[in-house]
């Protein structure tokens, strides 16, 4: 089954869908019958006024030009794509739950209820002491815990300037440690792909704040050592930060807690199947060991000492809020969904699948994997070829592509995470658009891709001249 | 499927599985993992796994314990009624399920989407872009002092903002100054608006934003806005507005008042009540352009001549500069930004201006209602107001709220003797009841 989108372009014309300006301006006199003098507004206002069945056929149209997890294989390495089961969807829209955040506690105690039991559910999954739910996405889970892991130096009186990363880290980790102020020690990556436990004993000590570190790695590998790094920044006196991308990968099997990790987030879209939309929303709760918790960002929920109910509650040397209310909640309850449909056992088979999967797909494709044993995702090469233009090729056999391109470690990399969702044939099919792409000629992969709703676009123009909206457009 | 307890998302029958590791070269799936023994857990989460019907009863029984109150609550987060064509749309599972949009060739029509939101900013705006979301308001106004730090070359590390914000909403810009090493400091209000003569003697080389918001956390329109902007200007520092495109649709347009950026809560368009859950808006001038935080979506021509949409400038972000990006934002709001421009859509001009001018007939209707109310009096300012007013009482207000609760209705308390009304086309019709509480329990 190929999905074909360049079937949907309309014969003859530039557009495939005209933007809802190109349809209709309808420009309002907003003074006109105004309940307010004219000082205090506006003239007019121009926008497009669609009948809703124009509305129904915009945007059904635009969907048909845009690949998603439910059209087939995702396998962007990092980003875990995987199924987001409907049932979640009609959990999160229980019509009790859409309540205001500043209603009291009192008569909020079923939101309160849900809250705390996911902050239990992820304490236990990751070995954590403490959880705040508040971060609305991985990022922000990331500047979370830094803030959490300052605030606790400051309240000990250390001053400490740095944050240790390792090269191959997300692109978030750096500009979260920038953005609280921290600057950047980057440690290169071991001959093995894992961090070099040399470099960082040389890396470290009194000026670092935190190592963030990201396991299994970003290709995969899982950090054999990471007792022996803990204790290099626990002796220095620094704090051991746990990026929760990979986290897929460990369920049922570790827990960063237990690895001597003090702070970490969950990415929800990655590890417990929440809907991506396209660029979020996400949630990015972040777990503490005991000795942080009292950092965290408020509310936290508690139980009630008689046990009637629950409570928000500041922690006492709160950094205070990360998002103007409690982060994103719809996507919090189809969390606790996810969570409870799998279990323990469910969970722990959804890592199983997924390191199994990739593992699988591996070796089905004709490009060398340099780094392993990899778990859920792996670093292939493109070798001579660009991997970015064997990407646009595998569009045309019907699947997205991998991540490509990084992390750099690995030449022409084609970071790829089939996730536990694509069964034996789904992966076979995979492997075939890897491997006829690897091979096709120089032509076909600059031509490509040729069954998408647009051709190869120019994004080099397209950010040296920018058009970002339809008022852009029209001046041209 | 997987035999009992495994994953009921996973495809592999057993003999798949036994087929796949044999392909591999191992035994069995614990080969796979490469943890050593000293960090490997091997103990039990306790949670119980669950069928879909249970899982939805179960919710359901927890939901249920929120009490059915009428809410008049807002600063800050809005209900308005969401059309139905907005969820059926939106939760299409092309849109839905699809990821950030690193393939355009292939993500053509949420890029789209994506950038008639930016659209629909720029033209409530004024401002020439429009980035496809934040994470919601706090957030927003965050990063417009982290843009500000960046772009004004002044010495200066103070940002201004009003007497009257959201307490929250200030604790997550004291969060994102504190690593650019900037300090918040607020300006004194005077009858509900800003004092513009206080903000103009304290503006000033060391400051590098003014922070304003319209309406105000209170609901008050403010009538200079125009003069702050000035200020601003002559001080050489960033004027940032907060506001939202239903306030938006009628108040003056930022861009003639002179902002450098607007900020602010994008979910009053598309999102249900939703326990705070928001969509933070961000445009600005062009000047910035390079300095924006977030997503762009471009339009562009693929290599058949066609118009097509992709993320662009994305040099700023940290995918590609890493810790010199403009911010460490990656996931962001995005399907949030699709209902909102939906709802958009299905209002058209019209119906936003309605709703708009709703808000402030309701708001100023139900604030005559419960003046006449013996030991209420409202509005507390003598402003304009879009949904929501202050009312001051006689009682202490938490009294008088925890009793309103009692009665059905949630109110703020946001003062010893104030509390604070909201009234949209969702609670509208709930009016006689709460005037009806208001005189039965002061």
């Amino acid at each position: 089954m190929i999905h074909d989108q360049a079937d949907y372009a309309r014969e003859g014309e530039d557009v495939h869908e005209p933007l809802l300006s190109e349809k209709d301006e309808t420009t309002v006199d907003v003074r006109e019958g105004s309940p307010l003098p004219d000082d205090l507004t506006r003239e007019e206002l121009t926008l497009p006024a669609p009948s809703e069945p124009e509305i129904a056929r915009h945007y059904t149209r635009l969907s048909q030009m845009n690949w998603a997890i439910d059209s087939g294989p995702y396998p962007l390495g990092s980003c875990t794509m995987k199924y987001n089961p409907k049932f979640t969807e009609d959990v999160a829209a229980d019509p009790n739950a859409a309540i205001h955040p500043d209603r009291s506690a009192r008569a909020a105690q079923g939101n309160l209820e849900l809250q705390y039991r996911l902050q239990e559910y992820l304490g236990e999954i990751g070995g954590m002491d403490a959880v705040t739910l508040q971060p609305p996405a991985g990022a922000a889970g990331e500047f979370t815990g830094i803030a959490v892991a300052k605030a606790y130096h400051e309240h000990h009186g250390n001053d400490r300037s740095e944050v240790v990363i390792p090269a191959s880290a997300h692109g978030t980790n750096f500009a979260t440690a920038a953005m609280a102020g921290y600057d950047v020690v980057e440690l290169p990556s071991g001959d093995d792909g894992r961090v070099d436990v040399e470099a960082l004993e040389a890396a470290v000590g009194d000026d670092t704040a935190a190592l963030m570190l990201t396991n299994p790695n970003t290709v995969g590998l899982f950090e054999r050592d990471i007792t022996e790094i803990a204790d290099i920044v626990h002796d220095a006196g620094g704090l051991l930060y746990y990026d929760g991308a990979n986290l897929n990968a460990l369920l049922g099997r570790g827990r960063p807690g237990d690895m001597g990790f003090d702070v970490m987030h969950y990415n929800v879209h990655k590890t417990f199947a929440t809907p991506h939309g396209g660029g979020g929303p996400g949630a990015g709760p972040v777990g503490v060991v005991d000795e942080l918790a009292e950092f965290l960002p408020s509310p936290r929920v508690r139980e009630r000492e008689d046990g009637s109910g629950y409570e928000p509650f500041d922690p006492d040397e709160t950094i205070g809020k990360v998002h103007g209310f409690g982060g994103n909640w719809l996507v919090l309850v189809k969390t606790y969904a996810y969570i409870a449909r799998l279990g323990d056992e469910g969970l722990a088979d959804a890592a199983a699948k997924a390191v199994l999967n990739a593992n699988y797909l591996a070796e089905q494709i004709d490009l060398d994997v340099p780094y392993g044993p990899f778990h859920h995702e792996f670093a292939a090469t493109a070798g001579e070829r660009d991997a970015a233009d064997v990407a646009k090729r595998m569009l045309d056999f019907g699947v997205h592509p991998p991540t490509t391109k990084w992390p750099e470690m690995v030449p022409e990399a084609m970071l790829t995470e089939p996730t536990e969702i694509e069964g034996r044939s789904s992966l076979d099919d995979l492997a075939e658009a890897f491997n006829l792409a690897y091979a096709d000629s120089d032509e076909a992969l600059d031509a490509a891709p040729n069954r998408t709703a647009a051709a190869r676009i120019d994004q080099v123009s397209a950010a040296r001249d920018p058009k970002l909206s339809w008022q852009a457009l029209d001046g041209e | 499927m997987s035999g009992s307890g495994g994953t009921p998302y996973a495809p592999h029958t057993d003999s798949e599985t036994a087929a796949m590791l044999s392909a591999i070269g191992v035994d069995d799936e614990e080969a796979l993992f490469d943890i050593p023994d000293a960090v490997a857990f091997d103990g039990e989460f306790g949670i119980e796994p669950r069928s879909e019907r249970e899982i939805r009863a179960e919710c359901s029984r927890i939901f249920a314990r929120n009490d059915d109150l009428a809410e008049f609550l807002g600063r800050g987060h809005y209900g308005h009624y969401v059309p139905s064509v907005v969820d059926h749309l939106a939760d299409r599972a092309e849109f839905l399920t699809s990821y950030t949009q690193y393939q355009p060739e292939v993500s053509q029509g949420f890029l789209q989407a994506l950038f008639e939101y930016q659209s629909m900013l720029v033209e409530l705006t004024g401002l020439p872009v429009a980035n496809c979301s934040m994470y919601d308001a706090a957030t927003a106004l965050g990063e417009a002092a982290t843009l500000a730090d960046r772009v004004r070359s002044t010495s200066g590390d103070v940002v201004l903002v009003p007497d009257h914000l959201r307490e929250g909403k200030r604790a997550v810009l004291e969060n994102y100054c504190a690593g650019a090493d900037l300090t918040v400091e607020s300006y004194p209000m005077t009858d509900g608006n800003v004092d513009v003569d206080a903000l103009a003697d304290r503006a000033g080389d060391d400051v590098v934003m003014v922070y304003a918001e319209n309406p105000t956390v209170r609901g008050c329109i403010e009538e200079r806005l125009g003069a702050i902007g000035d200020l601003a200007a002559d001080a050489d520092a960033l004027f940032t507005l907060g506001s939202d495109p239903v306030s938006l649709s009628v108040l003056e347009e930022p861009a003639s008042v002179g902002a450098d950026v607007v900020v602010g809560e994008a979910g009053a368009l598309g999102l249900p009540t939703a326990y705070g859950m928001g969509l933070g808006l961000f445009a600005c001038s062009d000047d910035f352009l390079r300095q924006v935080p977030g997503r762009l979506v471009g339009a562009a021509e693929d290599a058949a001549g066609d118009r097509a949409f992709t993320l662009t400038l994305q040099t700023r972000e940290q995918h590609i500069r890493k810790e010199r990006a403009t911010s460490n934002i990656c996931t962001n709001q995005a399907w949030v930004a699709l209902r909102a421009a939906i709802h958009a859509a299905t209002l058209g001009p019209d119906g936003l201006v309605d709703l708009a001018n709703d808000c402030v007939r309701e708001a100023a209707a139900l604030a005559d209602r419960i003046d006449e109310v013996k030991g209420a009096a409202a509005p507390v300012h003598d402003r304009h107001h879009v949904r929501e007013f202050a009312v001051r009482v006689d009682q202490p207000a938490a009294a008088i709220a925890a009793d309103l609760e009692a009665e059905g209705f949630a109110v703020h308390t946001i003062g010893e003797h104030l509390l604070q009304v909201c009234v949209t086309d969702l609670n509208a019709g709930r009016t006689d009841g709460l005037v009806a509480a208001f005189e039965e329990v002061i």
